[in-house]
């Protein structure tokens, strides 16, 4: 099963496939610096720019004050990247951690002109799977050049010196070369094309929780992300979408909205208005003032029934095949009973708390973006095309994203703040508001599944078959990863299950829905899918059988050591083997995805009236080699806590072609005082690092349903929870 | 034209009276500690204290605070409270990706300064009214715990168990 976002093999062979290349140059006003490809994702490259001539995209630089400094591809958003990465070059240079910076590559210095070519992309819990390897190689490949050097100048073998602490000792003499003294002489070094990497026993750093190296910004509010750009003689603007998807703008009172002080502009496009002022308050209030009015279009009485109608009919059809292993259909037809099911997920919002901004400026020969991506290459492309300018005339300053979640792995709010700048002379800052930020996101996908199984007179399971109906957002978003017509994120964790199955078939039906409505990436993209789904399925044939759900899942997994060793010790964690009072139950599932396995034991209470408080949550994860421990622990109660709000409360419906919800009043998320305690374990693991940013989100949900059914009998199948355990 | 105090500082700004002062520190005086995240006060992002008390910017007019002590994200580590907050903030590495935490902070700051030894369920009071999609709720609680000095649990090597 070859996976694009997800998948560990890839991102570290095609890895080692970019990293070949390496060049070393001395750096303006002294110094060495490193440059090298980092594959952030090799298939978007190959795919979208086959124009695209070798350049680094990524620097190493050490400067005469032995001040290392990585200028990474990477963006920071939330996910602990601008620590665990530095960890990795610093654990093979021998620097302590505090001497290595981090910068966005500056799009104004020569030295790094055009670093962005290429496609970058930060998402699927891929950073640090896929730098693990090349970084350290970098560190590694600097060292041998330092060390190099000072033997030269000491006139002795390199083997006789070794590196530490930013300094270069020779063995014999206890002579010692800070790194800062010998970068001018290292600079000139051949690149060694082989460097020995070290054996994980003996790492220093790597595998030690470490302070983020970016958290002082974020305590004193001097960290800028996108919508805080400000630049002289800026404007601001609101922006307003058709609401209806696909409505066009048939008219606006441009008058009234330049009566408001401080309104400029009113910027027409298509299917949206723009008003322009002195700051985004004289904007609100102008474009309140400009009463917008739509044409509605195709989409005018659309709603949510109406694209589950299209979805239930599109899944009574054969699909593609994703896996067909031995003979489900026969199997299921001879088995003592069938055990059926269908599970509904529904569109879901991102609700990043930053909300959808973007700042241009555009003129006659370049075009400037400050703005918070996933992916500042594609971005860039996407502008030149619009502008017809060259790449090194449109420039992306990356900024901190507060939040991503897949939402700003798309372009859609640069383009528009383009338009927009395309009719105003200067900067421009376009700032959704959170009502605009909610109805026109790209959602995650309501998703339709279907699964039948056979089981035997004991309730052992015989035949597996399963039919996924959804959008395909590979489709859209590249579509030269579709393999023989599937869609390998709309199938993963299904086609790919841990569970030890020996008849099974995987099939998936692609399902639009209505132009004007866009589907995206959310946290743990089609694995997130697929785990609800098929660990909700188990869960229920281990129901059927009578058996204990922990046992009957151990029963498949006889061949997946790592997958029972994290159920095993996230059920001893939970005391799942102690009785709860009535109206409690733990529920328990199980995520292999990212590289990682994932367990756990969520704890609920249901009171009388129905209401599901979640009180408990054991999370048990090999992620392989932990970076930075402290990070995955975050990651994981982060991760827990984003899927708690999705499988409780999200969920965006459509009526009369709107988005229903508005703002957090009706787009429910957690809060502290509904939080529950969560324990983190980490396996220790001598195997390749997994992903850590997405899997506590996949597993969550289904452990959680799981554990309403231990608690009321009650069978979660349609998300979210909502209402649906209300007595009164 | 109006006075404003900002962070101990007199500003004289030329604003509308019911502009809402969160547009006015972000887009007047270029303040953008202070953020914006709903425009309805249901998350916490802009919250700033006036006297001395948590206070969501976003609906806030200006003609309210006339004369009245303002304090943001960017003043607040003058406070001993606000100070104690960022230092337990840095200690326990609370943020993710950052944004609600200028909020957090100021919504837990403003809490210390009227109760020394919050407990659980002072926290909850205090606290649910700031959203943070990064989840960084349990390390919030920790934090403010630690900053509080009642006993919280420190990380301990893999294991975390930073809940209630």
């Amino acid at each position: 099963m070859k996976t694009v976002l997800n998948d560990r093999r890839s991102a570290v062979s095609s890895s080692r496939r970019a990293f070949l290349k390496f060049t070393a140059s001395a750096a303006i006003g002294g110094g060495l610096t490193l440059g090298m490809v980092l594959p952030v994702r090799g298939e978007i490259r190959d795919s979208l720019t086959t124009d695209a001539p070798f350049a680094p995209n990524a620097f190493l630089r050490i400067d005469r004050s032995g001040k290392v400094t990585f200028v990474m591809p990477v963006i920071e958003m939330g996910q602990g990247t601008y620590t665990s990465l530095p960890m990795l070059i610093a654990e093979e240079l021998e620097v302590d951690l505090d001497n290595v910076a981090i910068e966005h590559s500056p799009p104004d210095d020569k030295i790094y002109a055009n670093p962005l070519i290429g496609l970058q992309l930060t998402g699927g819990s891929t950073a640090v799977r896929g730098f693990y390897e090349p970084l350290r190689r970098a560190g590694a490949t600097a060292r041998v050049m330092l060390v190099t050097a000072a033997a030269q100048r000491w006139n002795v073998e390199p083997s006789s010196c070794y590196a530490v602490k930013g300094t270069v000792v020779h063995k014999a003499t206890g002579r010692r070369l800070a790194y800062g003294s010998l970068v001018d002489d290292a600079a000139k070094v051949p690149v060694p094309e082989k460097v020995a990497l070290k054996a994980p026993g003996q790492f220093k750093l790597i595998g030690t929780p470490h302070r983020r190296l970016d958290t002082a910004g974020k305590v004193n509010g001097s960290a800028k992300f996108g919508i805080d750009a400000r630049l002289p003689g800026m404007k601001f603007a609101v922006l307003a979408i058709s609401p209806v998807f696909g409505g066009k703008l048939a008219s606006v009172d441009e008058a009234k909205a330049k009566a408001v002080p401080g309104v400029s502009q009113v910027v027409r496009l298509d299917d949206a208005v723009a008003v322009v002022a002195v700051h985004t308050w004289a904007a609100k209030q102008g474009l309140n003032a400009a009463a917008p009015k739509w044409a509605a279009g195709p989409n005018a009485k659309l709603s949510t029934a109406d694209i589950v109608a299209q979805l239930v009919s599109a899944s009574e059809k054969a699909g593609a095949v994703a896996r067909h292993d031995g003979d489900a259909a026969g199997a299921i037809a001879r088995s003592a009973r069938k055990v059926e099911a269908v599970y509904q997920q529904p569109f879901l919002a991102h609700a990043t708390m930053e909300p959808m901004n973007c700042t241009v400026q555009l003129t006659k020969e370049s075009c400037d973006i400050w703005v918070g991506t996933q992916i500042p290459g594609i971005t860039q492309s996407v502008v030149m095309k619009m502008t017809g300018l060259k790449r090194e005339q449109v420039r992306i300053h990356n900024h901190l994203l507060g939040g991503g979640f897949g939402r700003r792995l798309e372009f859609d709010g640069t383009v528009r703040a383009v338009r927009v700048a395309q009719q105003v002379e200067g900067p421009v800052q376009v700032t959704w508001t959170r009502e605009e930020d909610i109805q026109h996101d790209m959602y995650r996908p309501y998703y339709y599944d279907r699964l039948t199984a056979g089981v035997d007179a004991e309730g052992k399971v015989t035949g597996w078959s399963h039919r996924i109906t959804g959008s395909s957002i590979i489709e859209r978003y590249s579509p030269a990863w579709i393999k023989d017509g599937v869609d390998p994120d709309a199938v993963e964790s299904s086609a790919n299950q841990p569970y030890g199955l020996s008849d099974i078939h995987v099939e998936w039906v692609r399902q639009e829905p209505p132009a004007g409505i866009q589907t995206s990436w959310w946290r743990g993209v089609g694995i997130t899918r697929g785990t609800f789904v098929v660990e909700s399925f188990v869960d229920e044939l281990a129901a059927d059988a009578k058996r204990d759900p922990l046992a009957y899942r151990l029963a498949l997994l006889d061949k997946n050591p790592r997958a029972r060793r994290v159920l095993q010790i996230a059920a001893k964690q939970s005391g799942w083997d102690r009785k709860l009072p009535a109206r409690q139950g733990r529920g328990i599932a199980l995520c292999t995805g990212f590289g990682s396995f994932v367990a756990m034991v969520v704890q609920v209470s249901v009171d009388k009236s129905g209401a599901v408080t979640p009180t408990h949550v054991w999370c048990v994860v090999d992620c392989g080699i932990a970076v930075n421990p402290d990070t995955i622990s975050a990651q994981m109660e982060s991760g827990i806590i984003f899927g708690l709000s999705g499988v409780l409360h999200g969920e965006i419906t459509i009526k009369d072609g709107r988005v229903e919800q508005t703002n957090f009043g009706d787009y429910r998320v957690l809060r502290i005082n509904e939080t529950p305690r969560i324990n983190v374990h980490l396996v220790k693991s001598p195997e390749a690092p997994g992903g850590i940013g997405e899997p506590g989100t996949s597993c969550v949900m289904p452990a959680l349903t799981n554990a309403i059914f231990a608690a009321t009998g009650k069978r979660i199948r349609k998300l979210p929870v909502g209402g649906q355990t209300r007595t009164a | 034209m109006i006075t404003l105090n900002v962070n101990g500082k007199p500003r004289n700004l030329d604003v509308p009276d019911d502009m809402p002062l969160l547009w006015i520190l972000r887009d007047v005086l270029g303040m953008t500690g202070t953020k914006f995240g709903c425009g309805a006060a249901l998350c916490g992002a802009c919250t700033i204290h006036i006297d001395g008390q948590p206070t969501r910017s976003c609906v806030l007019p200006v003609s309210a605070v006339a004369g009245k002590r303002i304090t943001t994200i960017e003043g607040i580590g003058a406070t001993s409270a606000g100070k104690a907050v960022q230092a337990a903030w840095l200690a326990l590495d609370v943020p993710q990706c950052g944004y609600c935490q200028s909020g957090q902070i100021m919504s837990a700051s403003a809490l210390l300064a009227s109760k020394a030894k919050p407990t659980d369920s002072d926290i909850d009071g205090a606290m649910a009214g700031n959203i943070c999609r990064c989840g960084t709720y349990p390390r919030i609680r920790a934090a403010i715990k630690r900053a509080a000095g009642v006993a919280a649990k420190e990380q301990a090597g893999s294991v975390s168990d930073k809940g209630r």
